[in-house]
């Protein structure tokens, strides 16, 4: 891929625009205000890429080292945008602390009192269906950016831990947090879709 | 004197399971996580609910890209192209 890039080949390009443009404007709209916004970083990054296409040495995979180029334009330009907003309040994401399921479901000794039913008997066909793909887009949509950064780039890109902490520049601990945290509510969003407590 | 620990409970296992399923845990609480699933099911359950979200998540199909964003890409690369060709 990379020699075919490198070479000139449109082909090559299209197919890596093709799979990660998407991706990427997702994960850069977790740091600017607007679609549109996200949309022109993107854009900004791919030409980003093209340009240090000859110094990339294959350190990190290609993928990671994309999304690394698009990460620093879209911080850089998140940072810009919200001149007015105090960064930080917008990386708050305001359920530190939270239970990740609701402290209702429990007894007092913190035993289940409403525990959750195994999934099990549900038909593949509707755990694939488009619908509940879009309970699973919307729930990730819902989330603070901080998470949704973290669980699009480890469960939906399928990044490992160490690039998302190196990509991202979390702390392992900090990236296990927030990857808990999103993936706490995406599953209580599919238990409410896909039917609840037993 | 060593302390043995007391018994993990459904609402502590529901904020390690992530530290579990990445592997992140030492080998005595992940021991005392696993003695624990062993005889409850609710937990046996939401285990596998969140190994099934892990799952669902990775197959979430992507968007494809609008068509003038594509057309605009490929300007740039014929430009680049022909620039560094």
């Amino acid at each position: 891929m990379l020699d075919r890039l490198r070479g000139g080949d449109e082909s090559a390009f299209v197919e890596l625009v093709e799979r990660y443009h998407s991706p990427m404007v997702r994960l850069a709209r977790t740091f600017v205000p607007s679609e549109a916004v996200a949309e022109e970083v993107t854009q900004e990054a791919w030409l980003g890429v093209l340009n240090g296409i000859g110094r990339f040495e294959g350190r990190s995979s290609l993928k990671t080292w994309i999304f690394r180029i698009l990460v620093n334009r879209a911080r850089t330009r998140g940072v810009r945008e919200s001149r007015t907003v105090p960064f930080s309040s917008l990386e708050r994401e305001g359920d530190e602390g939270r239970p990740s399921v609701d402290p209702g479901r429990f007894q007092d000794e913190g035993l289940w009192a409403a525990p959750p039913r195994a999934w099990e008997d549900q038909p593949e066909e509707r755990l694939l269906s488009a619908e509940t793909r879009a309970v699973i887009r919307e729930a990730i949509d819902a989330l603070p950016a901080s998470q949704r950064r973290v669980i699009d780039l480890r469960d939906v890109e399928g990044l490992s831990a160490e690039e998302v902490v190196e990509l991202l520049d979390l702390t392992q601990v900090n990236q296990r947090v927030l990857l808990h945290r999103a993936r706490s509510k995406v599953r209580q969003a599919l238990e409410d879709y896909l039917g609840g407590t037993s | 004197m060593i302390l043995t620990r007391p018994p993990l409970k459904c609402r502590e296992l529901v904020e390690i399971v992530t530290d579990y399923l990445e592997g992140d845990l030492s080998r005595r609480d992940r021991r005392r996580f696993e003695r624990h699933i062993a005889g409850c099911e609710g937990c046996t359950s939401y285990v596998e609910q969140m190994r099934l979200t892990k799952r669902l998540l990775g197959r979430i199909p992507e968007d494809s890209i609008p068509a003038e964003a594509r057309e605009a890409l490929l300007d740039a690369f014929r430009d680049w192209r022909s620039e560094t060709g």
